[in-house]
């Protein structure tokens, strides 16, 4: 990539304040403008085109952010089995943990649909990821990362508008859940101010990981692939976790594992957050402490790691 | 020259070795012509679309577009650039409208540029019935034109068709044919790939004829048509059994020794002068009481030229999926393509001699 965007405020019509372009670039300079005069055979060019508008770097990277986001939200739209899926299984698996597990599994401090209902949000943003992945996986194969990648855009915007797309999915599907356990009995027992912090925190995780899932989706070789390798990586994440069961029943092995384990964080920080955490004694370790803190680091770390491996790896990825 | 390329090189490495989908290939491009890359599976011909249009990087050798490096500065050269892959990339959820008017926004020519960009475009590809309804419902054709539209968003420098007609049916393949007549005369330079002989012929001003990742002749489609000799003299048999009587006597008069269909009712030889030569041939198939369907001269076509040229038949209608590609797939595909082509090597004396009589 070149520094492209290096102080040149109306970058697109001109090319020449470029820092450090070898001499060969210098007929780039008038191309933009050429498109609008039509060939050099003159006037018969398919159709006329306007003058192109001058753009700063910073509304240039907006916008392209904007135009895929806009595509994935017409996406989302358009395909009922997208959005069935992602407003029924939240229903069910509230419905199905509730009134299934509910009689069985016994909480202290707390009944278990109050202690169900953070682990069910947190698995549910965890899973509403894998969206990225398929749809990254599915671009490429379809040939409309190549078309993509041959427009002067932005790099990260594919992937911006990817992520996008999934936050709204999570948040249609939060809305669901909640209006869902609100019905079979959860309360929240906290500050609004307290709710909204929880809910951002969950939207928030649920964003940094469709970063890992597109490096997933941009790396496996066919979407069919890419459901299977989801849940290698998601069913051991929310299930060897305190989503669902609290952490001491677990043999001590997967209890270590679900006290590092940063849903298990999430978990328990929107347990806390909204005051569904009943007065269970809280796991004597630093995660489980302060989650807040533990999984605004977790959140840190996947947004520094993942954002710049995806949009290294979209550079150099093609069809097939 | 608006597109120079020269040594492009890409090697892939696969369990087997490495697999070399560009074997140093040099190209040059008129400004205002048409060019046409032909050849089989696994030539290299998407290699080297891509590597033109930025999408891979050449492991050695150079490109320049318009004078802008691609390697260097891929952005500049996607600004005059458009692209029309091989498989339609339009978004299956957007309209027809919808898709060119992203494409109009990315190249940043503005909303309302972009939508009235848009909306031209559907006009002149009379794609004006389907420009509101999601392209999932659309055929395949009609896929291919919103592609090639959204390649002509900017009215771009050079257009790169890659495949723009493989699996299409005969019909929506001559609709496309002369749109892309309709751009050519308009004086767009189009790079084409194609493993359609005669799409080369209809379309293009030059043809390269790559295999292996290397060219193997260049020049107009009558120029390769001479380089293999002035006409085929052919003739259709009654019976089978004359076939062995036939082929004497055709091979008297022709250069080169006649070959023979399948079922040996068809016989055909390479003639220097084409008229007197089937004069002599009917006189004497004649005389040995040998009856024809048919006989007659034709000019060479450029199966023949492939068949000449690589000892090996253009496979058509089977879809690139070959060597050219991703760093991920490439290698694995390329194996496949290869088996695939020695498959069609074994075949090849088959189908060559059925292809020539008909």
């Amino acid at each position: 990539m070149t520094p492209r965007h290096a102080a040149a405020p109306s970058e697109p019509s001109t090319s020449a304040p470029t820092t450090s372009e070898p001499t060969t670039s210098a007929p780039s300079t008038s191309a933009p403008t050429t498109i609008t005069s039509g060939s050099e055979r003159g006037e018969s060019r398919i159709g006329t085109l306007p003058p192109l508008p001058t753009w700063n770097p910073l509304s240039l990277w907006y916008s392209d952010g904007w135009t895929v986001t806009k595509r994935n939200l017409i996406k989302i739209k358009r395909s009922p089995d997208m959005l069935v899926f992602a407003v029924i299984q939240p229903i069910m698996f509230v419905l199905l943990f509730s009134q299934v597990y509910g009689g069985a599994i016994a909480v202290a401090g707390s009944d278990y649909t109050q202690f169900l209902m953070a682990g069910i949000f947190a698995q549910t943003v965890v899973f509403g990821a894998t969206f990225s992945g398929a749809a990254m996986a599915l671009d490429l194969k379809e040939g409309i990362i190549d078309r993509f990648r041959s427009l002067p855009m932005n790099a990260s915007a594919v992937l911006i508008g990817r992520t996008n797309g999934d936050l709204v999915l999570n948040t249609i599907s939060m809305v669901i859940m909640m209006a869902t356990g609100l019905a079979v009995g959860w309360r929240v027992t906290s500050s609004p101010l307290e709710f909204l912090a929880g809910v951002g925190l969950l939207l928030l995780f649920g964003y940094a990981f469709s970063w890992v899932m597109a490096l997933l989706g941009m790396s496996v070789k066919s979407p069919e692939v890419i459901n299977n390798a989801s849940f290698l990586v998601l069913f051991p994440l929310t299930f060897v976790s305190n989503a669902f069961v609290p952490i001491e029943t677990l043999p001590t092995v997967l209890r270590v594992f679900a006290e590092w384990n940063p849903v298990s964080s999430l978990v328990q920080a929107v347990r806390q957050l909204f005051g569904n955490l009943g007065t269970a004694p809280v796991p004597d370790i630093w995660t489980m402490q302060n989650p807040i803190l533990t999984v605004l680091g977790g959140i840190t770390v996947m947004l520094l790691v993942f954002v710049p491996l995806c949009i290294r790896k979209f550079a150099s990825i093609s069809s097939r | 020259m608006i597109i120079e390329a020269q040594g492009l090189t890409k090697t892939y490495q696969s369990k087997s070795g490495p697999v070399h989908a560009l074997a140093g290939l040099d190209l040059q491009v008129p400004r205002g012509t048409v060019k046409a890359l032909l050849g089989p599976n696994g030539a290299g011909k998407t290699t080297v679309v891509k590597m033109l249009t930025t999408l891979i990087r050449p492991d050695a050798g150079t490109a320049v577009i318009d004078g802008i490096d691609v390697v260097r500065d891929p952005k500049l050269v996607r600004r005059i650039i458009g692209v029309s892959g091989q498989y339609a990339a339009v978004d299956e959820n957007l309209t027809g409208f919808e898709n060119l008017e992203m494409v109009g926004r990315l190249y940043h020519l503005g909303g309302a540029a972009a939508r009235k960009r848009a909306q031209e475009l559907i006009d002149l590809f009379e794609l004006t019935a389907a420009g509101n309804r999601p392209v999932k419902g659309f055929s395949g054709g009609m896929r291919r034109r919103i592609d090639l539209a959204g390649a002509l968003v900017i009215n771009p420098k050079v257009l790169f068709l890659d495949e723009p007609t493989t699996g299409l049916d005969p019909r929506s393949r001559i609709a496309l044919w002369d749109v892309i007549k309709r751009l050519v005369a308009d004086g767009t330079t189009v790079l084409l790939t194609t493993q359609y002989l005669e799409e080369a012929d209809q379309l293009a001003d030059d043809i390269v004829v790559i295999d292996d990742g290397r060219v193997i002749a260049e020049g107009t489609s009558d120029h390769l048509k001479a380089q293999i000799g002035g006409h085929r003299l052919v003739v259709a048999l009654v019976d089978a059994a004359d076939s062995p009587a036939a082929q004497d006597i055709l091979a008297r008069y022709g250069s080169g020794s006649p070959s023979v269909s399948t079922d040996g009712r068809g016989v055909d030889v390479a003639v220097t002068d084409g008229p007197s030569a089937l004069q002599n041939v009917l006189a004497d198939l004649r005389a040995a009481q040998i009856n024809l369907h048919d006989a007659g001269m034709r000019r060479p076509t450029l199966d023949d030229v492939f068949l000449k040229l690589t000892g090996h038949k253009a496979d058509a209608g089977v879809p690139d999926d070959s060597a050219d590609d991703s760093e991920d797939g490439g290698p694995k595909l390329s194996k496949r393509a290869q088996a695939k082509r020695a498959q069609a090597r074994a075949a090849n004396t088959d189908t060559a001699d059925l292809e020539t009589v008909k």
